[in-house]
């Protein structure tokens, strides 16, 4: 990784707050480190060419709008089939996370997705639907009930 | 959980708006302008319509997300069997390591699931050993990420 500037660390502390929802957000935030306008927007890009900032957007409170489903499912899947179906599967709308991790002796399941939907009964017909259409075998579900936090990371604050 | 009854509290303009408003909001000077014309409205209108939205508690957040791999810090996803009635006082002792952004409580044989996010390594071994030792904490894997294919949180209200 090349080494990010002081300007680009204040840029990503003052880019991880709220952006704010007038005319112009861009021109106060730039105005809060000392730049232009310009000069903002042209380090916001720089920084997205090089894939560290993924998007500038809203989270929804998704329980709020309706998705009262959301499951957490595991699967094992053969390693020289796992960048198909994670590929496939990526394009599923309703699939939010799709990633796979290290298994453990007693934990087999090396590919995860999380799948969003209004109902239980809607979210287990995705699940199963995605599960048989990509050969995932055996599917192991966690499905939410409390939600204890959920916050945006702060980068470059404290370690 | 008591589901909360709200889809019918939603507008179709409401739901034009929440579903473009995930949106890439566009690296230019009028951002929401771009965002507007998407659903037939004016600048000025789609904010209006986004603080009210913002005022009845649709949106979570609005904002920059990174790539944390690109800034040096490592993800994991760790998963605890804590004891039904020590969970509460697990989730919230939990909660007050500021790498950890996301924590739920979900059924199953694991039910306590929290994200870390973490540049030291050092610092992650001591925050894992203080969270297995709390009481209640039965079990804890730590998940380590491996590869992604997609992490985008859009949901497609209809």
């Amino acid at each position: 990784m090349r080494l990010l500037t002081e300007l680009q660390k204040k840029i990503i502390r003052v880019l991880q707050k709220e952006i704010p929802l007038t005319p112009c957000p861009f021109a106060a935030m730039a105005s809060s480190v000392g730049i232009t306008e310009d000069e903002f927007i042209k380090e916001m890009k720089e920084l997205k060419e090089r894939k560290i900032l993924r998007r500038v957007g809203a989270v929804i409170q998704h329980r709020r709008a309706g998705f009262m489903a959301n499951a957490l499912c595991v699967f094992s899947v053969p390693s020289d089939r796992v960048d198909t179906v994670g590929q496939r599967i990526s394009s599923e709308k309703t699939v939010s996370h799709c990633y796979t991790r290290k298994t453990t002796p007693d934990w087999p399941y090396n590919f995860y997705i999380m799948v969003h939907a209004t109902t239980h009964e809607q979210c287990e017909e995705i699940a199963n639907r995605i599960a048989r259409e990509n050969d995932l075998g055996e599917r192991v579900t966690f499905y939410s009930v409390k939600e204890w936090k959920k916050a945006s990371m702060k980068y470059f604050v404290e370690e | 959980m008591v589901p909360i009854v709200s889809e019918a509290e939603l507008s179709e303009l409401d739901k034009k708006v929440l579903n473009v408003v995930q949106d890439e909001l566009p690296l230019v000077p009028h951002p929401f302008a771009a965002l507007a014309e998407k659903v037939g409205m004016d600048e000025k209108e789609f904010l209006a319509h986004l603080m009210h939205l913002k005022e009845r508690g649709y949106l979570r957040r609005f904002g920059a997300f990174f790539n944390s791999k690109a800034l040096g810090y490592n993800g994991s996803l760790i998963a605890i069997r804590a004891a039904e009635d020590k969970i509460a006082d697990v989730a919230q002792a939990i909660n007050s390591y500021p790498g950890v952004t996301h924590n739920y409580e979900r059924i199953g044989e694991y039910n306590l699931w929290f994200t870390l996010q973490i540049s030291s390594d050092a610092s992650r071994k001591k925050i894992l050993d203080e969270i297995k030792g709390l009481p209640g904490v039965e079990k804890l894997m730590d998940l380590e990420s491996e590869k992604s294919y997609k992490v985008r949180v859009q949901f497609h209200i209809q």
